[in-house]
């Protein structure tokens, strides 16, 4: 057993002949709260993805629990997933079950407990979340941060030991993302599980994270506990941190050059 | 000029290749479904839902299309036949032509129509949601967990679907000929027992509408599997679901016919 849950070796990988990653090295240690940062488009979606093995590397290696994801078979990969728990950026209920269903779902899937014994585990993970009243409401009767607490509820269904999260925060009011940020921590800590938080939500992630993965154009240009994140000279951190528009990050998309642009414009 | 000629066959050929791969594609969901269908027939619970979705809830048009569509043959039949003055056997001809042919058919392309969109519509939806990455994630097959029990379901609803229809289509025949136009009684059910056979049509009938669900049902699953995970993409898979359900039934049905008469 090593220290590190999940360790990405020097991944490397393309999707239409587009490098995203270019040999990418993080280091998930058991217990901690690790975020994966960068702007809309960087791949940090496609590296929890990497990690789940529904995408195969096109270099280096992704490895969970100390064997490498993409050389198992389908068996070997599901065995794998049964460790971990993903909340998807908008929940991805069920949208044909109820509340208690869909939380109910991996354990009627992967278990023989008697349906007294899920009823109870679902009560459980629901009150978990606060929504132990809402259990028998229909996904489309959720507002958005209840769906989340749901998708959260469920994707601990099976007590993972590797919790995933994707935009946890995408699109909430700021008291559903207190909510959620509470969460995935007492969440982390109570099942003794390692989380990996994919975000671009500096001020909230950097309140509960233990450690930092900041991901640009492929690479990691940066990393560290928050503390250090936050005094960091570095221009790229020191943008995005402070939300600046313009910096290492251009504002504008490649372009030919503006004046040269518009005269050209006038002749055609 | 002679760039253009090329490219344009170019575009052709991409074409044609495209349709092909889409055809293997197709045909290796088909092969994967069959090959992951132990689940929902051991949890047949699971097909049995489905069942409901996609057979119960097509009763309504398919209940009410045959009433017409038995009056209209009845008032058709009844016409002609009087003709060579054998108007008695307006039953058999009703019943023929419901149990060989317009059962089955039209019963697929209702079925396609009313369920098929519905299936391609919401595993399309399902997808667009991350639904089924999300079972994916869990360790569940979608193509075991939510493919498999449509499509059995699918297969199951459609002769059931089609002998209600010819049943219900043979009664409407039925208020035509007897109340309406006053075709003794007697003679409209006696001639239609003596001359519908059981294998000949029956179960050649029961065999067209069996693999009309298999065809109808599984390319509407492949599209909204298939489907690009966006509003246009999901309603065009939707659109995609119907022309080729109703072009694959029409063909099958030509093909299967030209057996069954020959035998």
């Amino acid at each position: 057993m090593t220290d590190n849950i999940v360790e990405i070796n020097n991944l490397s990988f393309s999707y239409n002949n587009r490098l995203l990653h270019k040999g990418i090295n993080m280091r998930f240690p058991r217990g901690k709260v690790v975020a994966i940062m960068g702007g809309s488009g960087s791949g940090k979606t496609t590296l929890l993805r990497l990690i789940g093995g529904q995408l195969k590397p096109s270099a280096g290696e992704v490895r969970v629990d100390g064997k490498v994801v993409h050389e198992q078979d389908r068996a070997g990969i599901y065995q794998l997933r049964r460790k971990m728990g993903m909340l998807f950026q908008f929940g991805a209920l069920f949208t044909d079950l109820s509340v208690f269903d869909n939380v109910a779902f991996p354990m009627r899937e992967h278990t023989d407990l008697p349906e007294s014994v899920i009823r109870d585990l679902v009560l459980l993970k629901l009150n978990a979340v606060g929504l132990r009243g809402a259990r028998d409401l229909m996904p489309s009767e959720l507002s958005g941060g209840m769906a989340r607490r749901v998708a959260l509820a469920r994707a601990v269904a099976l007590d993972p030991s590797i919790i995933m999260y994707d935009e946890p925060f995408a699109g909430l009011d700021p008291i559903s993302m207190g909510v959620i940020v509470n969460l995935i921590r007492s969440l982390n800590d109570a099942l003794g599980a390692t989380s990996i938080v994919v975000t671009h939500d500096v001020h909230e992630a950097f309140l509960f994270v233990d450690y930092v993965y900041f991901v640009s154009a492929g690479v990691v240009v940066a990393e560290g506990t928050p503390e250090e994140l936050r005094c960091s000279e570095m221009p790229f951190v020191h943008q995005f941190v402070h939300g600046e528009a313009d910096g290492p990050v251009p504002f504008h998309y490649a372009a030919p050059d503006y004046r040269q642009d518009m005269l050209r414009g006038a002749n055609v | 000029m002679f760039n253009h000629l090329v490219k344009s066959l170019r575009g052709i050929g991409h074409r044609v290749i495209d349709r092909i791969w889409r055809l293997g594609c197709a045909a290796r969901f088909f092969f994967y479904t069959l090959v992951l269908s132990g689940e929902s027939l051991r949890r047949f619970g699971l097909t049995i839902r489905e069942m409901y979705f996609t057979g119960v809830l097509s009763l309504i048009i398919i209940l009410v299309s045959a009433l017409f569509v038995g009056m209209v043959l009845g008032l058709q039949g009844y016409n002609t036949l009087q003709k060579y003055g054998s108007s008695e056997a307006i039953g058999v001809l009703v019943a023929l032509s419901l149990v060989r042919e317009l059962g089955p058919v039209v019963t697929a392309l209702l079925f396609a129509g009313r369920a098929g969109t519905a299936i391609t519509a919401e595993i399309g939806l399902m997808r667009a949601t991350e639904q089924l990455s999300a079972m994916e994630m869990m360790a569940v097959n979608p193509i075991a967990r939510v493919v498999a029990p449509r499509f059995w379901a699918g297969v199951i609803s459609m002769p059931l679907l089609a002998a209600l229809f010819s049943m219900m289509g043979v009664f409407g025949g039925y208020l035509v000929a007897v109340p309406l136009l006053g075709i003794d009684e007697g003679a409209f059910w006696s001639q239609m027992q003596a001359n519908v056979d059981f294998r000949e049509d029956i179960v050649n009938g029961v065999i067209k509408s069996f693999v009309f669900g298999i065809a109808c049902t599984i390319i509407a699953l492949f599209e909204g599997y298939d489907a690009p995970p966006t509003a246009e993409g999901v309603s065009r898979a939707t659109t995609r679901t119907v022309v080729n359900s109703s072009l694959a039934v029409l063909g099958l049905d030509f093909v299967l016919t030209s057996f069954m008469i020959s035998v």
